[in-house]
């Protein structure tokens, strides 16, 4: 066991970076007796990019090609079943209610985290502990979500009234209102929903704060300064100055955020896997492969979560590529 | 700048203190909304059973402080903490180290080497990262049990490696793409090898865009769940620490003493990373922004 374990992390180290460099080697001394200069730059671009789309072809696009197929066939992929998968989808109740959850989250998700994010990265920027401050709400990031799952789970731990509450929640709104009654956040729908929610939110603000807050270092003084010197007060300088300059970043952190809730898993799993109306698309397919072993249903989840990214991330690209001028 | 000689009346003034008072207070309550969850986490995974599962983690400043250490001792060796500890870095390091130099080899040949359908590949590579991870898990996993490979080290390295592929493929052919010129060039004249150019020349060169890549890389494959989950699922002597924190999670709802010393044993390093190459981190989720 022990050896084992050394050996694995030498290769990990060592053998790893030495097989690749050492590929490259031997693929340069092939090139080398090629006679013809012609014909060896014909050939060396695609020995370069060869092991790249060996594991692209073989992890990404066939597996793309084949989980639509699966889609079309039964549970255990032996028959062909038309469209039956995607007529489940959108007519079984729980994923109906899976697909009405991140609808929710959707909406939900993106506007606080966007919204929270560009109201830190304002005003942050009016104070001396700025980078302090930032790093405090950008943290959670770095942090798994699994961590992140743990750390909130004990935050909603609910007690009996009268008990002393040991979650952070409970306790505070009770310490704030004598009268307020215990809530069990992850039991009960639909606040259940809404308390994952914020455990995304609390983790992925700082990511919107990091991306809004450089294009708002962006925005010239000069113009800001213009504005003041007319007498536009700060409010008005936020809506028709710092939000029509920062629209395309805004985009971007938009849809970004729109892509990473679309495929929300982790949170959900870990902490309520589902259950008690809490269920989304991305946890739902998991089922259907795992607990199920229905690989029609689940590639056809996965289709429909293909099929809505798409149309968000040709927004970014486009968005991204005339960022880049 | 101007201001200063504009005298200001003193409710002006007051005003002004006024909401910079508000303006901090805003802002220390919400950092306190993201520090505290965390705080709670850390403290109570340094208190004694009894007391994390019958007074509030804030009670922990009473007299007679009663810290221990023992939460961690019980975690990593009998939940199979230290073990996956271990595995998360044979894990994340090489799923780090394969990705950047396959992408970097690829990336230097989609710059600098003229070839049929280039542009075409490389539009083909941005448009794979719109590719959710659900769409490749039942063929790969289909696949890997053909090969043996659910369940192991490799298989979980390659697939890390292919996932991380486009991204990095795209974020190092912006960098490596806009290398002057000249120094390939000069380089050329002086006979050296494509080998030698790219070691000597181009890794050295691309550090900045191949440390905020490798920090990207480690945080997320460190982070990750899903992926482990679906090809390691069944066998804990290989689970890296996300995959064992929501079995523990499932098995000991409440042992809260289990679940925040290893959820913060699990948050050290990305918090060390975090806190000491902050500005690369950065970096790294700023052309991560486009990441699928």
């Amino acid at each position: 066991m022990r050896v084992n374990v050394i050996g694995l992390a030498v290769i990990a180290v060592v053998g790893v970076p030495l097989f690749i460099l050492g590929y490259i080697l031997i693929a340069e001394i092939f090139v080398s007796k090629i006679r013809g200069d012609k014909k060896r730059k014909k050939i060396r671009p695609w020995l370069w990019v060869a092991p790249a789309f060996f594991l692209l072809i073989v992890f990404l696009i066939y597996p793309v090609i084949n989980t639509i197929v699966l889609s079309l066939r039964n549970a255990d992929s032996t028959k062909f079943v038309g469209l039956k998968n995607y007529i489940f989808i959108f007519t079984d109740k729980v994923m109906l209610s899976a697909i009405k959850n991140n609808i929710l989250w959707l909406v939900f998700v993106t506007l606080c985290t966007v919204t929270i994010g560009l109201l830190i990265a304002v005003l942050t920027d009016r104070i001396r502990y700025e980078s302090v401050a930032k790093a405090f709400i950008f943290m959670p990031m770095a942090i798994s979500a699994v961590a992140a799952g743990v750390i909130w789970k004990f935050m909603y731990e609910f007690r009996p009234k009268g008990m002393p509450q040991i979650g952070t929640v409970n306790a505070f709104l009770t310490a704030v209102s004598p009268s307020f009654q215990p809530k069990a956040w992850l039991f009960n729908p639909p606040i259940n929903t809404f308390a994952l929610m914020v455990v995304y939110i609390w983790i992925w603000t700082g990511f919107c704060m990091v991306i809004l807050s450089a294009g708002l270092k962006g925005i010239p003084d000069s113009l800001l300064e213009a504005a003041r010197m007319d007498g536009a007060n700060e409010w008005t300088i936020f809506w028709r100055i710092i939000i029509p300059t920062m629209s395309s970043t805004i985009i971007v952190v938009t849809t970004t955020m729109v892509i990473n809730v679309l495929k929300v898993f982790d949170v959900v799993y870990v902490m309520t896997n589902g259950t008690l109306g809490t269920e989304v698309i991305a946890n739902r397919m998991y089922k259907e492969m795992f607990n199920f072993h229905n690989f029609g249903r689940a590639s056809a989840i996965a289709v429909l979560l293909l099929v809505a990214i798409i149309p968000v991330m040709l927004v970014n690209i486009k968005r991204f590529g005339q960022g880049r001028g | 700048m101007g201001g200063t000689t504009i005298v200001k009346s003193k409710s002006q003034r007051i005003t002004r203190l006024f909401s910079r008072g508000i303006l901090n207070v805003v802002i220390l309550a919400i950092c306190a909304f993201w520090f505290i969850p965390t705080l709670g986490l850390f403290i109570s995974s340094f208190r004694p059973a009894n007391l994390i599962l019958n007074t509030g983690w804030w009670k922990a400043f009473q007299t007679p402080f009663k810290f221990t250490l023992e939460n961690y001792v019980k975690v990593l060796t009998t939940a199979n903490m230290g073990r996956s500890f271990i595995n998360s870095l044979l894990i994340s390091i090489p799923a780090t180290v394969m990705p950047i130099l396959i992408a970097a080899v690829a990336a230097y040949a989609f710059s600098w080497m003229e070839f049929p359908g280039r542009d075409v590949l490389f539009l083909i590579v941005v448009g794979l990262l719109v590719v959710p991870l659900q769409m490749t898990l039942i063929p790969i996993l289909e696949l890997f049990n053909k090969l043996h490979l659910t369940g192991t080290f490799v298989g979980i390295w390659i697939a890390h490696t292919a996932y991380g592929l486009p991204f990095a493929i795209y974020l190092l052919r912006n960098f490596i793409g806009e290398l002057p010129a000249e120094m390939f060039e000069s380089a050329n004249l002086d006979g050296a090898s494509h080998f030698t150019i790219f070691t000597r020349l181009v890794l050295p060169t691309s550090v900045p865009a191949l440390s905020s890549l490798a920090i990207f890389q480690f945080m997320w494959v460190w982070n990750d769940l899903l992926v482990a989950l679906i090809y390691l699922g069944g066998n804990p002597s290989v689970a890296p620490m996300p995959l064992t924190i929501s079995n523990l999670v499932n098995s000991y709802g409440g042992g809260w003493e289990y679940l925040t010393s290893a959820a913060f044993i699990s948050m050290i390093l990305p918090i060390v990373i975090f806190f000491s190459l902050q500005k690369y981190f950065v970096r790294g989720i700023l052309a991560g922004s486009v990441k699928g």
